[in-house]
């Protein structure tokens, strides 16, 4: 009996894990490394123009090999034959991880408590496993500047690769210090301030900016005589900025503000400045291109400022600053809806800006106002294999993308969306149990 | 005389009150478009006539009699004016937030002519739109769909004369918080919002069973019975009974939709169309079977929690299942590029040219009880046309004309810049938003709110 007993024991000892894995069916798709040979597609490179029928190797992460003709050796080979392979799209101002469902104030985490936060770390918060982020690079867009916002200074906006179990592991070179600067627009329909409270408001918010980065530059030098300083982590980050290692982002939308950030720039000296926003740009073109400073321009796809504006200005504008010489990158300001930068540069070729240069506008132009043009923005040999394939033009909505590769990693082309999709195109049961 | 006098003055003011009334009808021959008829194909160089606002033929090497204008539309795209099933355009106020039932309010009596909003629509195409209540109460008021003839003061002149009575009634969150955690009123569950609508249509049962009885007795002789109070409220809820007033129901959980769809079948109502419907797709076949359709966004999702679990699949999914599916703005800025929006279901799913183009045209029409009027590019259907420069569904595309019954209200090559009809003389400076408002579904709703935690999301 004893000895049956125990024959039972080892008999359930064996059957257990099995019995356990049971209950878990399904197959898991991960994001694969290794080498990949993408065989004989057409290659936009957005910096050496289109090449015709070319293999492209990825291996250590990188783009190894442009070329015909290459061997595999090794690599798993993929026929990109009537495809297209572009450089992933980055957005250059998002909410993207920050956030996982908009009205919630418990997943909010871009708005820290306090009017001058620039310490508080974009790439902390991110949420690498938030479902936004598959749902965004299925469809191409591959890095994004995630940005918090709130109050004169937020906090630091951190430039992400949209694959990684860590932040670190995303984080792709790149941080910025918002700052929003004083306007005197409204805000809103909803914003029932008069005018002269709305002017008294800019006034004071521009007199608290000017004595901030007074307060930064003296915390500047004294930290360049070292001086013994008290722990104040604000002025640390901020005097990066008064310093030009950290780049300013300043987000200000009205001509008049722009103006007037444009003189402020001059007044300070602010060596790294980057305009955001920027939606009256159209107005102050000459005057942005004059002052030589780098606009991240968007949402594409918006209500014109004014009512008297014509109704495309909002299409118009990325495309008449690039006309004046200004470098446009082009942003989406979303989170869950990152997936339509294509589309917003595609509202901006239509309206003005042309093909190429909306492309340019969502690859290299950004990479290049970020400093990391060195692995991202087009496709070259040595750049990071942070690219997709496609079977058409992605900024038209027809095409599907194909393969995503992000730092050499190949993407599940799979999101919540997706996988919803396919489970309810064809219930079972239908519309009767039986 | 005096009495001729009298009868005369009478049928003068009778006249100019129905010429008053006439809104303008116009004439025009587009010529050699590629003509997407959403009901009937594609048809290749092309012409197209509209005379006195009505689709007259269709055909090649048409001839206009007399001094028609003639539009070359060769290389270019013509199909029907686009449809909004869904919006809050051109009205002043949306919701009517004061209590779970408001079915006795009316868009029709806050409908703004001024909007230039109108013209910004007119310019991405869209000429017709259903302006709804909001969707703070669980049976919201009475919405009215436009035809968006800009340029007139009279808000009547926009009104869609031909189209059926239409409601709002609202389900999930936003009834819920308004009232529930707002007021601490019912309802603050899904079950309450059920309880509400059913109250309400037993309530309007009972109403209508009175005015029968006393209709019944009205006329007899020795009869006592005094009418019931008329209660605009009532009748109105009797009157969606009655199958007069077509439901669009604001919804995003299937357990709701599947819970509204119950409770009409019982009460015998079939004129139900669902709004957002972001889960419609996991209860499509009880769409397809029970409802006039599912009225959704392209791709809007994760902005509050009951469309976390939703996919930009959802038309794609409700059209493959044959429910009548369109795709609806409720946005001012969206209302200006359906087409794109309705572009988007080739990359989610697929969808044809065909099925695409019928997400903004004849099944919006469908759903708002006018696809007799308009729709598709019919003979005999009105004149709502837009010329496209390229295929309407691709992203380059640039609408170049708009038409409402054969007359022209937007031209890209003719139109100035700034659009207003009216200028306020008080505005020294005109005001910049750095965020215009699109988005209005719960606008108006703030005051309600003030117990409630954090109000910042509109739908």
């Amino acid at each position: 009996m004893r000895k049956i007993n125990l024959t039972i024991y080892v008999l359930l000892f064996f059957l257990l894990p099995v019995l356990s894995y049971g209950q878990i069916e399904g197959e898991v798709l991960k994001p694969e490394g290794g080498s990949f040979l993408l065989r004989g597609a057409t290659v936009v490179t957005v910096t050496n123009g289109i090449l015709e029928n070319t293999d492209v190797l990825i291996s250590n992460g990188k783009i190894s090999n442009i070329g015909t003709g290459l061997s595999a050796s090794g690599a798993t080979e993929i026929d990109c034959s009537g495809q297209f392979i572009y450089p992933g799209m980055i957005d250059s101002g998002t909410r993207l991880g920050l956030v996982e469902v908009g009205s919630l104030a418990e997943t909010q985490d871009y708005s820290e408590i306090g009017n001058v936060t620039p310490n508080m770390q974009a790439l902390t918060a991110i949420n690498p496993n938030s479902v936004s982020i598959p749902v965004t690079r299925v469809s191409g867009v591959t890095t994004v500047l995630s940005v918090p916002s709130g109050g004169l200074f937020p906090g630091t906006a951190a430039l992400i690769n949209l694959n990684g179990y860590t932040p670190d592991q995303m984080y792709t070179g790149f941080n910025g210090v918002p700052m929003n600067f004083p306007t005197s627009a409204r805000r809103g329909r909803w914003d029932r301030r008069s005018d002269d409270e709305i002017k008294k408001d800019a006034e004071k918010a521009l007199k608290d900016i000017n004595d901030i980065w007074e307060r930064a530059s003296t915390y500047m030098k004294l930290e360049d005589a070292e001086a013994d300083l008290q722990y104040y982590p604000e002025m640390q980050q901020l005097a990066k900025v008064v310093r030009g290692e950290l780049p300013l982002l300043i987000e200000v939308n009205k001509a008049e503000d722009i103006k007037n950030a444009l003189k402020w720039i001059k007044e300070k000296a602010v060596q790294n400045a980057i305009l955001t926003g920027v939606s009256e740009g159209f107005r102050v073109a000459d005057e942005i291109a004059a002052a030589d400073v780098p606009v991240i321009t968007g949402p594409v796809l918006a209500l014109p400022s004014r009512s008297s504006d014509r109704y495309d200005a909002a299409y118009t504008n990325p495309g008449k600053m690039l006309e004046a010489g200004v470098k446009v990158a082009i942003r989406t300001s979303d989170a869950e809806n990152v997936r339509n930068l294509p589309f917003n540069a595609g509202f901006a070729a239509a309206y003005g800006m042309g093909k190429e240069e909306a492309l340019k506008a969502i690859t290299i132009v950004p990479a290049e106002i970020f400093g990391v043009d060195d692995h991202l923005g087009s496709i070259e040999e040595g750049k990071s294999a942070t690219l997709f394939i496609s079977d058409g033009d992605p900024f038209e909505t027809s095409t599907q993308i194909m393969h995503v590769f992000i730092d050499g990693y190949k993407i599940p082309m799979t999101s919540r969306h997706i996988r919803l999709y396919q489970e309810f195109l064809e219930r079972n049961p239908g519309l009767e149990k039986h | 005389m005096k009495k001729f006098t009298y009868i005369m003055l009478s049928i003068v003011l009778f006249g100019a009150k129905s010429l008053y009334a006439q809104t303008p009808k116009g004439d025009v021959l587009i010529q050699n478009a590629t003509v997407l008829t959403v009901t009937q194909g594609t048809l290749e160089e092309t012409d197209v006539l509209v005379e006195d606002g009505i689709i007259k033929k269709i055909g090649k090497d048409l001839s206009a009699s007399g001094n028609i204008e003639t539009i070359d539309a060769t290389g270019k795209f013509l199909m029907p004016g686009i449809i909004d099933a869904h919006s809050h355009l051109a009205l002043d106020v949306v919701n009517e937030a004061s209590a779970p039932i408001t079915a006795q309010v009316s868009m029709a009596d806050v409908v703004n002519p001024f909007d230039v909003g109108i013209y910004r629509a007119l310019a991405g195409g869209t000429t017709v739109a259903h302006g709804l209540h909001g969707s703070a109460n669980a049976i919201g008021g009475q919405s009215i769909t436009m035809k968006f003839r800009y340029g007139t003061s009279n808000p009547e002149d926009i009104f869609m004369k031909e189209a059926p009575r239409t409601i709002k009634f609202a389900l999930g969150e936003n009834p819920t918080r308004v009232h529930g955690r707002g007021k601490n009123i019912q309802p603050r569950t899904r079950m309450g919002v059920e309880a509400i609508i059913r109250n309400g249509f037993a309530e309007a049962q009972q109403y209508k069973k009175a005015w029968e009885s006393y209709n019944s007795v009205k006329g007899k002789k020795n009869n006592t019975a005094t009418p019931p109070t008329y209660d605009l409220r009532l009748q109105t809820l009797a009157d969606i009974l009655d199958g007069k007033i077509i439901i669009h129901c604001h919804s995003y959980r299937a357990d709701e939709i599947y819970m509204l769809i119950n409770v009409c079948r019982d009460f015998g109502v079939d004129k139900l169309v669902f709004t957002h419907v972001n889960e419609g797709f996991k209860v499509a076949p009880e769409l397809a079977k029970y409802t006039m359709g599912a009225s959704v966004f392209s791709d809007w999702w994760a902005y509050k929690f009951e469309v976390y679990y939703s996919t930009a699949y959802n038309a794609a999914i409700l059209m493959e299942n044959d429910v009548v599916t369109s795709i609806n703005s409720d946005s001012d800025e969206l209302i200006r590029h359906l087409y794109h929006e309705a572009a988007k279901t080739q990359r989610y799913g697929g969808l044809t040219d065909e099925q695409a183009l019928s997400l903004i045209t004849i099944n919006p029409a469908k759903q708002l009880g006018i696809d007799e009027f308009v729709g598709s590019i019919e003979e005999g259907k009105q004149g709502d046309l837009v010329i496209f420069d390229h295929h309407p569904l691709s992203v380059y595309a640039v609408p170049q004309m708009t038409f409402i019954d054969g007359v022209k209200y937007f031209d890209i090559n003719e139109d100035e810049d700034d659009q207003r009809i009216k200028v306020s003389p008080t505005e020294m400076v005109e005001p910049v938003y750095l965020k215009a408002e699109d988005e209005r579904c719960m606008h108006g709703v703030e005051l309600f709110m003030q117990e409630a935690a954090a109000f910042n999301h509109t739908h």
